[in-house]
């Protein structure tokens, strides 16, 4: 990230969200709407001065509650560029008109209250959306006490803990009374591979990334026990049984084959109630932590993005590849990629394939000078259309334009954005709009074939 | 219920490698070993289910397990472990770990057999048949355990009435007795 903030033809724009598209592959136009930062990134030094004195308090986003941050802050510790922003819904400044002591440490002059947002429209050839995931809420599950136990935690808060910069400044604690923690349970799947409280797909990386955090736990806190409860260990990448195998032959994670049922919080200790189905018995575990492996799901702003960038998504709200297997990063919209979890859950190694094959396949689209299409495209005879735009409404592409041809307005087919699918030309009431090669005459008469040569041979039956 | 100890949960896989050296640990529970068991299918229990009892410290279950006792030691899963664990061998330390627990194995016949085998064994320097089936089926409460098979034996000459003693039995007591202070360690 903070490589990328320094090349000379990467721009970065934080705070930024896009708000409008508009055009086709080659000439976009996208509307970007960036937010206030309140902090002027030219005179700001980094300091962290402010950080220091804002006296409002809020729970970080980034340490999942187990941290707060203040009013100005720096999202996390490493994050680009190094330049705080102030949270305008929580700063005192802005809810009860006085403080503005960030203003007044500042060395630099860099506070500035009257920031406004700006909104601006750039021309770009070609999108990569990489917009990645979100994570399943875990008090969906009251047997496990999600959301309701402190100390009942999901693996993204684990890392936190474990973070040296993190909340807890990378010790071990319980959340609920700061007591070290001698007994971990993993649970795996938690919203994933459930049909009726969560997704039914496998979230995929969560198997590596329990046994990272149990091998971790062991070698920094040796005392730890971890209890991995796992349906299946999906271990499918380069080194990765032999990693699984470490975790539990030389950490000694014990790995019990079973869904956990419930969890019991008796207030020292949580106990987790499962089974083991290789051993075919129920199991009891006294737990001082329990941390669940929850579903990835799409981000909760992928739908609306999806709908701006005429992007298709499944029934989760993953974005849909233009082809499963032969075309994995670009999307169904030409000059539009994919790239990372926004597809579906990935590891990092399998986002970093994604992410260069994307830019590989841009750059493959700006080197040639013309683009070549497929020539399945859809067609309008100005002399028959009469400009009624059923075509327009049915296009999934946005293909369709409104044209001016003899003083009367028509349809007409932007080449570069067209598919070839065939809706404009079935929708086309006066029979102006065809697909080449797969016109209306041309298809009656391939029906019509077999039928005139059966009746011709009938005929020379008949004669003969 | 399995209630799990932190502080114990590898005892008794560590006390098997410690005893002969086989990883239980290391079993993936594919359940090779059980597929090609020749006693596992009249079992309640399988191969792969007295390893996992190990991996998780259940200690009655595996030592005493009929499955344990049963174990014909033919080899055919230790041969076939994909994961290279003699699981002969750990039947073998399991039924020597209960007899030292002092646990009552689920299939008394056959400890009552092994043991009145083994006391031959180191009696006589081989097996004294006749002696072995009157105290075996003395001892198990099934006095006329095939005794239609008596006449026949005895006409064919199959079984002598006195034992015979081998020539060397001095070495094999001293066997015995090495082996004795090696299991009870």
């Amino acid at each position: 990230m903070t490589e990328s903030s320094h090349h000379e033809k990467i721009k970065l724009l934080t705070l930024s969200e896009v708000v409008d598209v508009k055009g086709f592959v080659g000439n976009f136009d996208v509307t970007i709407r960036r937010h206030p930062r309140f902090v002027d990134m030219s005179k700001c030094t980094g300091c962290g001065d402010c950080l220091a004195k804002c006296p409002a308090k809020v729970a970080s986003e980034v340490d999942l509650g187990l941290g707060m941050r203040r009013a100005i802050y720096k999202p996390f510790t490493n994050a680009v560029p190094n330049v705080p922003v102030i949270d305008r819904e929580h700063c005192v400044y802005f809810t009860k008109g006085k403080c503005r002591l960030c203003e007044k440490v500042c060395k630099a002059g860099a506070i500035n209250y009257e920031d406004k947002e700006e909104i601006n429209t750039e021309k770009f050839g070609a999108i990569i959306v990489a917009t990645g995931f979100s994570l399943f809420d875990i008090s969906k599950y009251g047997e496990y006490g999600g959301g309701r136990y402190k100390d009942v935690i999901t693996g993204l808060m684990l890392e936190r803990m474990l973070d040296p910069n993190g909340p807890t400044g990378g010790h071990l604690v319980r959340p609920s009374d700061g007591k070290p923690v001698k007994s971990v349970v993993f649970i795996q799947c938690v919203g994933s591979r459930d049909e009726v409280k969560g997704m039914p797909y496998c979230s995929k990386i969560c198997c590596m990334y329990t046994a990272k955090q149990a091998i971790l736990l062991k070698d920094h806190f040796p005392e730890t026990q971890s209890y991995v409860f796992y349906i299946d260990i999906r271990a499918t990448g380069k080194n990765y049984e032999e990693f699984i195998l470490r975790a539990q032959r030389e950490y000694g994670v014990v790995y019990l084959r079973g869904r956990v049922s419930k969890i019991q919080d008796w207030g020292d200790k949580l106990v987790v109630y499962g089974a083991d189905t290789l051993a075919s018995e129920t199991v009891v575990v006294d737990a001082d932590l329990v941390v669940l492996a929850n579903a990835i799901i799409p981000n909760e702003d992928a739908l609306r993005l999806a709908q701006l960038l005429n992007i298709p998504y499944d029934n989760y709200g993953f974005y849909t590849e233009a082809h499963p297997k032969l075309q994995p990063v670009e999307s169904i919209t030409r000059g539009i990629f994919l790239a990372g979890a926004c597809t579906f859950p990935k590891d990092i190694p399998d986002s970093v394939v994604m992410g260069s094959a994307a830019a590989a396949k841009v750059c493959s689209l700006f080197a040639a000078d013309e683009l070549t299409v497929e020539p399945k495209l859809a067609e309008v005879d100005p002399f028959k259309c009469v400009g009624c735009f059923n075509c327009l409404e049915v296009c999934p592409f946005e293909a369709i334009q409104r044209d001016v041809f003899e003083e009367r307005s028509v349809a007409r087919v932007v080449q570069t954005l067209c598919q070839g699918c065939g809706n404009c030309a079935s929708a086309c009431r006066s029979g102006a709009l065809d697909v080449k090669g797969f016109t209306d005459e041309a298809i009656y008469a391939q029906i019509a074939a077999p039928f005139e040569e059966t009746y011709e041979e009938e005929e020379a039956h008949a004669e003969a | 219920m399995l209630r799990l100890e932190a502080e114990q949960i590898h005892s008794l896989s560590n006390k098997i490698k410690e005893l002969c050296g086989e990883e239980v640990s290391h079993c993936i529970q594919c359940g090779k070993c059980s597929g090609g068991c020749t006693v596992a299918p009249d079992m309640e229990d399988m191969p792969n289910r007295i390893m996992r009892y190990i991996q998780l410290n259940m200690k009655d279950k595996a030592l005493t397990s009929s499955m344990v006792w049963t174990c014909s030691s033919c080899l055919t899963c230790s041969v076939r472990c994909p994961e290279g664990i003699d699981i002969a061998k750990v039947m073998n330390v399991l039924r020597m770990l209960c007899i030292n627990e002092g646990l009552k194995p689920k299939e008394r016949q056959i400890h009552l057999f092994n043991r009145l085998f083994i006391g031959m064994i180191e009696r006589y320097g081989r097996v004294y048949e006749l002696g072995l089936i009157v105290k075996n089926n003395l001892l198990s409460l099934k006095l006329l355990k095939d005794i239609e098979l008596l006449p026949a034996i005895l006409r064919k000459g199959k079984i002598g009435f006195f034992p015979h003693r081998a020539k060397g039995i001095g070495e094999i007591k001293e066997l015995f007795k090495k082996s004795r202070t090696f299991i009870r360690g």
